[in-house]
């Protein structure tokens, strides 16, 4: 089909994709952010997950095909980009662009690395058998999630290993956040500028607001 | 003013090439860029030497046969200006100056500073026209068109195909010169009917010709001599998608 081809066709796809990723990221900070209102919240919010049964399978299913189609051709386009690009300049400089926008595939693939490291942290829980929540006591009759996650985060090494995927991520959205609107065809010369401020303010506080969960829990300043 | 020219000089499409450096002296602040590499040649042919080889035509900044990058930035830094309208007034005794030719995989050098810019005809000829019948000429005023689309129409038609926002991006895409011609043809009633076939066809021309995919960088607009806007982008983005939803007249 033309738009698995055609170079608006992928960058639609992109947009898209991408657009419903941050969607993702948008719940899935809101369920962290429970973890500041203390260990029965989070704990609530896991289980509460956990009862969806089959519906959690269909959104990981969902989930691995944005996946798969966001990286798939976020590669597929560096690459031809990269060969569009075979000479350098001995000098360049650029105006408008931003270090985000030039280093989107390796912020997404850092965040990639990120993700599977999560998976198997937390959702499968074989990086840390001692703290995971299959092996700990049972809260209330429910996993208790709120030591999993305090317990991890206590631990510097796996606090700084999040921060720093938190940062790429933000660098990712700092972009991407606001790219679908120019690639969906719904900017103008007068909204450009201020979309792309919005965006941009936006990818900071989702950034700040992944960042305070491992770095707070680190600090002991919440426990 | 005295100057240090690195210019990059390559003998033809096989050649490696490489920057040299020669000076330009007594240069008055009062010549255009391309003016001074013309002393500097008349310099380079009296010693016996080749001449350093550089497109150019008009030099009143709207034919965009001229294509330097210069320090870095295509057709240097003045603002909306081409090298042709580049003075030397705007450079200071004693600067060093790198000139390069555009670099793309689409344009390739020819010589010196001189690329084959043949691929933005290509895209052109895939869709960049409206058919029409030929036979008496039609009235002036049959077919009315309002003032804003009048001049969307033209502040899109500015585009003097020089290739500057394929130079600048650092995908080398022509995104933003092809959208220019779509969008353009696809705000007036006359190239309104072939719309979706042009953008099809025009969008695919980008790829065919070795050009890069547009990430939303905007170095284009920026480095753009005549200003073209990406919301033209956005406007091409928009008749790509409308290509893509059928109406009920196509069979």
């Amino acid at each position: 089909m033309d738009l698995f081809k055609s170079t608006v066709g992928r960058k639609i796809l992109m947009a898209v994709t991408g657009l419903m990723l941050v969607g993702f990221i948008s719940v899935h900070l809101l369920g962290n952010l429970s973890v500041f209102a203390g260990a029965d919240a989070i704990n609530a919010y896991a289980k509460h997950l956990h009862d969806l049964g089959p519906l959690v399978w269909v959104f990981r299913l969902a989930m691995l095909g944005l996946f798969a189609v966001h990286i798939t051709f976020g590669v597929q386009l560096y690459l031809e980009n990269r060969a569009a690009t075979p000479d350098s300049y001995a000098v360049q400089k650029t105006l408008v662009t931003t270090f985000s926008a030039k280093t989107m595939v390796f912020t997404g693939l850092i965040v990639l690395a990120f993700l599977l490291y999560h998976l198997l942290h937390f959702t499968v829980q074989i990086t840390n058998p001692d703290t995971a929540a299959h092996n700990l006591p049972l809260v209330h009759g429910h996993l208790d999630v709120f030591t999993m996650v305090t317990a991890s985060f206590q631990n510097g090494f796996i606090a700084v290993v999040y921060i720093i995927a938190m940062i790429a991520l933000t660098l990712h959205i700092f972009h991407g956040i606001s790219s679908w609107v120019q690639t969906l065809g719904l900017s103008t010369g007068t909204s450009q500028d201020k979309v792309i401020f919005i965006g941009k303010i936006v990818a900071i506080a989702y950034g700040l607001a992944y960042i305070a969960i491992p770095l707070l829990l680190l600090a002991r300043i919440v426990k | 003013m005295n100057l240090t020219l690195h210019v990059w000089r390559q003998k033809g499409p096989q050649d490696k090439g490489k920057l040299e450096t020669y000076p330009a002296n007594n240069i008055s602040s009062d010549q255009s860029f391309l003016e001074m590499l013309d002393d500097v040649n008349e310099e380079l042919i009296k010693k016996g030497q080749d001449p350093i080889a550089f497109d150019h035509d008009c030099r009143e900044g709207i034919c965009g046969m001229c294509s330097q990058v210069i320090n870095g930035r295509p057709h240097g830094h003045e603002e909306r200006t081409t090298v042709c309208q580049l003075h030397m007034r705007q450079f200071d005794d004693g600067d060093e100056i790198f000139i390069e030719p555009w670099r793309a995989k689409a344009f390739p050098v020819q010589k010196d500073l001189i690329v084959d810019r043949s691929a933005l005809d290509a895209i052109m000829q895939s869709g960049g026209y409206s058919s029409c019948h030929t036979g008496g000429v039609a009235d002036g005023n049959a077919i009315l068109i309002g003032k804003p689309v009048a001049d969307y129409a033209m502040d899109a038609a500015e585009c003097i195909g020089c290739g500057a926002c394929i130079a600048a991006c650092p995908n080398s895409s022509a995104m933003l010169f092809t959208s220019a011609k779509v969008a353009q043809l696809a705000a007036l009633p006359q190239g309104e009917p072939e719309a979706k076939k042009r953008v099809k066809a025009m969008t695919q021309a980008i790829l065919d010709e070795g050009f890069g995919n547009c990430t939303n960088h905007y170095e284009c607009e920026a480095a753009c001599p005549k200003g073209i806007s990406v919301k033209f982008i956005a406007k091409l983005n928009r008749e790509y998608l409308k290509s893509l939803v059928p109406t009920s007249t196509e069979s």
